[in-house]
């Protein structure tokens, strides 16, 4: 097979080689139900047990906050729906944003059909929400605040500790999603005021199918998945051991500091690179506000999957928020929220790097990228015209 | 998602350009949904002699718009007209039915192109 130079690592990352030697013995000596009260039982549940500490560790939580889950997918659904129904004496009123991952943006539009009123915060052209728009959306009817941690298309990461101190003030439970952001910033659960975190393994070169919900001692949550009494009675279901202990390693493994740094440099030096080709615009944030291995760009007059498509015969692997890509022909709800047109939204290019990408990777792709925009723009109806006006406009 | 041979016409379409001094030209879609085809005509004794096209849109877009001049070039404008986007599909081998839509618009463009040609010779 031709090289492949993977860089959708926001879609999901390779499983690290010592990851899936932690978890291999799982699968087959030991094989037991963490329920059971046999010897094999017993050496499922420590496993699980160790791993549950070393990852409410992580981010500052007690060992018995938090609950495996399927993924993010299935602990986001849990948080909104779980604090929906079992407060909705108190109120019926819960604030997201417009640029959360669908499956927030799904459960609340489900939500709403129940009788809950959401309230979709704006963002401003990097990303970032108002603090002052979000303190006076709170009402005394406002049960749960969700607003992720770093956005998975435009790397955007919000001030959860800013967040964390009004809804403290309000008393309001807080809960962010935190699948793109766990591992490669800040945190903190205590320090965060936060009731409620999702994050998963497959983000982190951990496997696919596991996640986590930290669900903060003494907040109502109603139980969503029914059954026998796993996981301190909030989700039902025997745990999968081996992606558990497959998620802790990852999690061992992606906290080291020096990651982080060299994922940023690598991130610098493609999103410098790249600006270097006429028409280009960043998508998010420059600096410490953007997730360390983020970079979104919007290039004019051509569209996001022909240029995906392009670098995918060079081996590059990349993603994209046009409409042409996505079932429902619209493009991204993210790119649309700060404020790109359809135009440039359609021309979006998203590269997602991990740990496991090289420098040389990255000057193959910068070699590339501005031999495929050309080609296409050659060919492009629009490009010319886009110009004309820009030069205009000088 | 795509075969080899639609992206294979993705990377090299061998008739992407512009006709100077086109006797007709058709333009459909908008950017908006992401695609937009431009279909350039030279016709002689009510053939296509040439034909090019510029498109913005994804690689089946740009497979579909270059398959399609493939298959009209030196058809008189009657046989063009009668195409559809069906003999492109077949032409290209498989297509994603979610790509359907480009190249029922680059047949679109065509027919577009021929109604403005016939229009302006009436005159």
């Amino acid at each position: 097979m031709e090289r492949i130079i993977y860089l959708d690592n926001g879609a999901t990352t390779k499983l690290d080689p010592e990851v899936l030697s932690a978890m291999l013995p799982y699968f087959s000596e030991k094989y037991g139900n963490a329920a059971s009260l046999h010897a094999k039982g017993i050496e499922a549940k420590d496993a699980l047990e160790n791993a549950r500490k070393a990852i409410a560790k992580s981010i500052n939580a007690d060992a018995e906050e938090i609950i495996f889950t399927s993924g993010g997918t299935e602990s986001n659904n849990f948080a909104l729906k779980g604090i929906a129904f079992a407060n909705k004496e108190i109120g019926n009123h819960i604030i997201t944003t417009k640029i959360e991952h669908k499956c927030i943006l799904e459960s609340c539009e489900w939500l709403e059909k129940q009788g809950f009123k959401i309230t979709y915060l704006n963002v401003d052209k990097e990303g970032f929400i108002n603090l002052e728009e979000l303190e006076k959306a709170i009402t005394p009817k406002t049960i749960l605040v969700s607003i992720m941690q770093g956005n998975n298309e435009i790397g955007t990461i919000n001030d959860i500790f800013a967040i964390g101190k009004i809804c403290q003030k309000y008393n309001v439970p807080f809960h962010t999603d935190a699948c793109q952001s766990y591992t490669k910033t800040e945190l903190d659960v205590k320090k965060m005021n936060l009731s409620l975190v999702t994050i998963n393994a497959h983000k982190i070169h951990g496997p696919k199918g596991v996640g986590a919900l930290f669900i903060k001692k003494g907040t109502k949550i109603k139980k969503w998945q029914h059954g026998g009494p796993h996981e301190f009675d909030f989700r039902a279901g025997t745990e999968n051991v081996a992606g558990i202990v497959g998620f802790a390693k990852a999690v061992e493994l992606a906290q080291k500091e020096k990651h982080k740094a060299y994922m940023t440099k690598l991130r610098d030096k493609l999103i410098a690179g790249t600006l270097e080709i006429p028409d280009v615009i960043l998508n998010g944030p420059k600096g410490d506000k953007r997730l360390c291995n983020n970079a979104n760009f919007s290039f004019k007059g051509i569209e996001g999957e022909a240029i995906g498509g392009y670098l995918d015969s060079y081996g590059i692997c990349s993603s994209t928020g046009s409409a042409c890509s996505s079932i429902r022909l619209e493009p991204s709800h993210v790119l649309k929220a700060i404020g790109r047109t359809h135009e440039e939204a359609n021309g979006s290019l998203r590269l997602t790097l991990s740990r496991f990408n090289s420098e040389e990777e990255i000057d193959f792709v910068l070699e590339k990228l501005p031999i495929v925009v050309n080609k296409l723009r050659a060919i492009s109806p629009i490009y010319k015209v886009i110009n004309r006006v820009l030069k205009k406009s000088d | 998602m795509y075969s080899k041979k639609v992206i294979e016409i993705f990377k090299n379409p061998k008739y992407a350009g512009r006709i100077k001094n086109a006797d007709a030209i058709g333009t459909v879609g908008n950017i908006k949904c992401g695609d937009k085809i431009q279909v350039f005509l030279k016709v002689k004794d009510k053939k296509i002699e040439d034909i090019k096209f510029q498109t913005y849109g994804c690689p089946a877009a740009i497979s579909t718009s270059d398959t399609l001049c493939k298959l009209v070039k030196g058809k008189t404008l009657e046989e063009a007209e009668k195409m559809t986007y069906k003999d492109i599909i077949e032409d290209l081998g498989e297509v994603p039915k979610i790509k359907y839509h480009c190249s029922i618009m680059g047949m679109e463009a065509l027919h577009k192109a021929i109604a403005n040609y016939r229009k302006k010779v009436r005159k």
